[in-house]
């Protein structure tokens, strides 16, 4: 187990800097954040200034070694744009994405399991083919388009819920979050709907298809035939064994939750990291695109990481060694 | 079904009513861009400035047609061509209390420059400027040469007080630590990302303003912006889209106002190069650069149909344009007029400049960055082609665009033939704008900073350095007048159209509508 944690963790950090590599030198190629910076007016000597003040005159390899230099001494680098630290930045909007990522995996596991479950134990009957075909939509309508919608629909035509941003935050051991009144879920669950549409269409469709096999299986007409309830059938015995690879698909979806909010933070003005990427890749802030790759990375391998856990404690067929299985 | 569903919608609908009553003292603002910084002096940008113009205040003002007047200097006069005084308001404070001295005159001069780390400073208002101490309240400005910007240049310097901000840095200031200025509002907060509210001053030394609460939120996305408006989250919004400007102005819960501002959108065109890489003759072959001939430029001018424009693309929000600033700021002519559209002139004058099959073309612009850009060009290249020269449309991201355009080329110099670009002149009068765009390309000496496209005219540059250091307004205005007329009859740059800054309230909010685009809650009354 130990082992298996080590070994993956220095996977991650090699993953880590391969990411950075390509990242730093990709947005070295894209442009000049210099004319991002200036304003319009700004003359060429002025422009010269601002680039000697950031290292913009160096070649790219100093300006790389100026970097890893600062990485070596634990300054992960400063956005051009706010000056202030990177990693500072990402880590202060990081608890408004998770918690929408967290609520969008709620929605999809409350809305997705019980539906799919429906689908799969009653494949004929008309509200099946109801579910199935509105999940079809879940996967196909564009993010941008059916939060525009939501908007319009709930906050502009009907007035229920606000339009943009965050509610209000209380701070519980040290974390701000939303998550705990009413006003707060009132400005969440339009985004995290959202978020969340594509994920719940995922998981109706993986717990259907998973219940229709396991319903057919042996020990499924074994415990029919002992005379267990449906209930017990269907709670213990088919849920059990089918979320296995609903709990694995969903821990990596998690990731791709956080990393790629961006259009829901934008269309909502979540204020997350999501939409500072988004301003920063706009504005070439390099340190802040890079220092952002690197949290998601880390992320990423640490949720991989907890679901392999998962994994083995729900399948005890599974066991974690260091070796390669 | 029904009655299951109905304590539900009465459970939402209860629980909308109860967040409902805010505070009619409140106002909260929709911005489109977010400060980099609460920090006055560290970023030089309109979404830095608006914002900090609340909290602190410059020498002198421009309202809201950037003309200028009295601000925490209640007078000055002009000594003599180098020399100007200054007299502070005697009841200014600060948020701490502390009165407006020179002496904090003198530290924002200082602080200024030494920002660290700014990505753009606003050293060049005070490069140059030194100040001398009359008396507590008066003190003298010196330059080395005469200063007819003068107070264009001190309207940008937000003064800061030496007492509250003297070791401040630019992250405590957004901490909210030394935020402290003179202005109508105090600083609360700043959450990036997110938003920044600000409190009433009630010791402010004029007219107390009626909104005890301001909040301003950063909604980047435009349809977003819009439903904020409608669905009642603010009360304010910035930058309208020219799509929903039209749609807003019927809708009987909001009020729209619009101005025509200082940006200018214009064409600019490779005038360095005898052969120039994104023009070709109509068979593919490199042909000579077609637009060192006035002939070839005139006709361009005459190619594009401004009104259509301004009514099709830019819905109405946008004013052809002629030069460099509409002719409603002083100093530009009132003699130019948008040139009109006329095709069959247009076709010959391309051939009597040599070109009578045309020439083929690719226009380069920025897609973004300025109002419906992309669509502009595309227009602009359907209208050349009417006329026979082959246009084709190539837009980048604004960072790319903006580095290409300025040193793309061999030898850092501008890569492209033809670009669309926007230009605001902060200055509020065209001396700043002609130059920068149009005045020969000399780095050492600050003239032709964004001439992507080296114009070059020593006759217009003659009489614009003229300009610049005649002091007197009237006689200089004259002298700006004619440094346009030269310009524009050589067509250094063919002038689009005048964008309108337009914004959208609550019915029942007046927004006094300004023209260099910023958002104040000063100019939202109940």
């Amino acid at each position: 187990m130990l082992a298996f944690v080590i070994r993956r963790l220095a996977q991650a950090f090699f993953v880590v800097v391969a990411m950075v590599v390509l990242v730093f030198f990709g947005t070295y190629v894209i442009g000049d954040p210099v004319w991002m910076m200036v304003p319009g007016d700004a003359t060429q000597e002025q422009v010269e200034e601002v680039r000697r003040t950031f290292g913009f005159d160096q070649p790219v390899y100093m300006q790389f070694l100026t970097f890893l230099g600062d990485v070596l001494r634990g300054e992960f680098g400063r956005s051009y744009v706010h000056g202030s630290s990177a990693i500072g930045l990402i880590l202060d909007r990081m608890p408004a994405t998770l918690e929408l990522a967290l609520a969008a995996l709620i929605l999809a596991i409350v809305i997705g399991i019980p539906l799919g479950l429906f689908a799969g134990l009653k494949p004929d009957h008309p509200v099946s083919r109801g579910i199935m075909a509105v999940s079809i939509l879940g996967f196909s309508l564009p993010t941008f388009w059916v939060g525009l919608m939501l908007i319009m629909l709930f906050s502009v035509m009907l007035g229920w819920l606000p339009a943009t941003g965050r509610g209000p935050v209380i701070s519980i051991l040290g974390i701000e979050t939303s998550l705990f009144s009413l006003e707060g879920w009132r400005h969440l669950f339009l985004p995290a709907l959202n978020l969340a549409l594509l994920k719940i269409s995922l998981v109706i469709r993986l717990t259907r298809s998973g219940a229709r096999e396991a319903s057919l299986q042996d020990y499924v007409k074994f415990a029919r035939a002992k005379g267990l309830s449906p209930r017990r059938i269907i709670g213990v015995h088919i849920l059990k064994n089918i979320m296995i690879p609903i709990v694995t698909v969903l821990g990596l979806e998690f990731g791709s939750l956080v990393a790629f909010s961006v259009v829901t933070e934008t269309i909502f003005a979540w204020p997350g990291m999501g939409k500072l990427l988004l301003e920063a890749i706009q504005r070439l802030d390099r340190p802040l695109i890079v220092g952002y790759v690197m949290v998601v990375v880390l992320l990423f391998v640490t949720i991989n990481l907890i679901v392999d856990i998962l994994y083995s404690a729900l399948d005890p067929r599974v066991r974690l060694t260091g070796s390669q299985s | 079904m029904h009655h299951v569903w109905k304590p539900a919608v009465m459970a939402v609908v209860l629980g909308c009513g109860w967040a409902m009553p805010a505070a009619a003292q409140e106002l909260k603002i929709a911005m489109s861009s977010e400060p980099s910084s609460a920090d006055p002096h560290y970023h030089n940008l309109t979404p830095n400035n608006q914002i900090a113009r609340h909290v602190y205040e410059p020498l002198v003002f421009m309202d809201e047609y950037q003309a200028i007047g009295p601000g925490l200097a209640s007078s000055w006069k002009i000594v003599d061509d180098k020399t100007w005084e200054f007299r502070l308001r005697a009841n200014v404070k600060f948020h701490d209390g502390s009165p407006l001295t020179v002496d904090d005159v003198i530290f924002t001069f200082n602080r200024v420059p030494n920002v660290p780390k700014s990505p753009a400073p606003k050293t060049s208002y005070i490069a140059g400027k030194t100040i001398e101490k009359v008396d507590d309240l008066t003190f003298r400005v010196k330059t080395p040469n005469p200063e007819a910007l003068m107070l264009n240049h001190l309207a940008n310097i937000e003064i800061m007080s030496a007492k509250a901000s003297g070791n401040v840095t630019t992250e405590d200031i957004n901490a909210g630590k030394g935020a402290v200025g003179t202005g109508p509002y105090q600083f609360v907060e700043f959450v990036p990302g997110d938003r920044l509210v600000l409190k009433r001053n009630d010791a402010y030394w004029g007219a107390k303003e009626p909104w005890e609460k301001v909040t301003f939120r950063f909604i980047k996305s435009d349809p977003t912006r819009v439903a904020a408006l409608l669905s009642g989250d603010v009360d304010v919004i910035e930058t309208v889209p020219t799509a929903d400007a039209q749609r807003l102005s019927k809708d009987p819960k909001v009020s729209v106002a619009s101005a025509l501002s200082n940006r200018l959108v214009y064409l600019h065109m490779d005038r360095y190069r005898a052969e120039t890489p994104f023009v070709k003759g109509k068979d593919g072959s490199q042909i000579k650069n077609p637009f060192h001939d006035l002939k070839v430029r005139q006709a361009i001018n005459k190619a594009i149909n401004r009104p259509a424009i301004v009514e099709r693309i830019m819905e109405g929000e946008a004013v052809p344009a002629s030069q460099m600033l509409p002719d409603s700021y002083a100093g530009t002519s009132k003699k130019l007029k948008p040139v009109a559209y006329d095709v069959e002139g247009a076709r010959k004058l391309l051939a009597e400049a040599g070109f009578p099959n045309g020439f083929k073309l690719t226009i380069h612009g920025p897609n973004g960055r300025y109002t419906n850009d992309t669509k502009i060009i595309e227009a602009v290249a359907q209208m050349l082609t009417r006329v026979g020269i082959e246009a084709s449309v190539e837009t980048l991201p604004p960072a790319v665009f903006f580095s290409r355009a300025s040193s793309g080329g061999p030898d850092k110099q501008p890569e492209f033939s033809m670009i669309l670009a926007g230009w605001s002149a902060g200055t509020g009068e065209p001396s700043h704008s002609l130059r920068a765009l149009l005045g020969t390309f000399n780095p050492k000496m600050g003239s032709g900073s964004a001439n992507r496209g080296r114009y070059s005219n020593p006759a217009m540059d003659a009489v614009l350095d003229r300009a610049l250091s005649t002091v007197d307004f009237d006689k200089r205005n004259v002298l700006l007048a004619e440094a346009a007329e030269i310009a524009m009859g050589d067509v250094g740059l063919i002038p689009i159209h005048y964008q309108k800054n337009t914004w959208a309230a609550k019915k029942g909010l007046k927004v006094t509508p300004r023209t260099d685009e910023y958002t104040l809650a000063m100019s939202v009354r109940p």
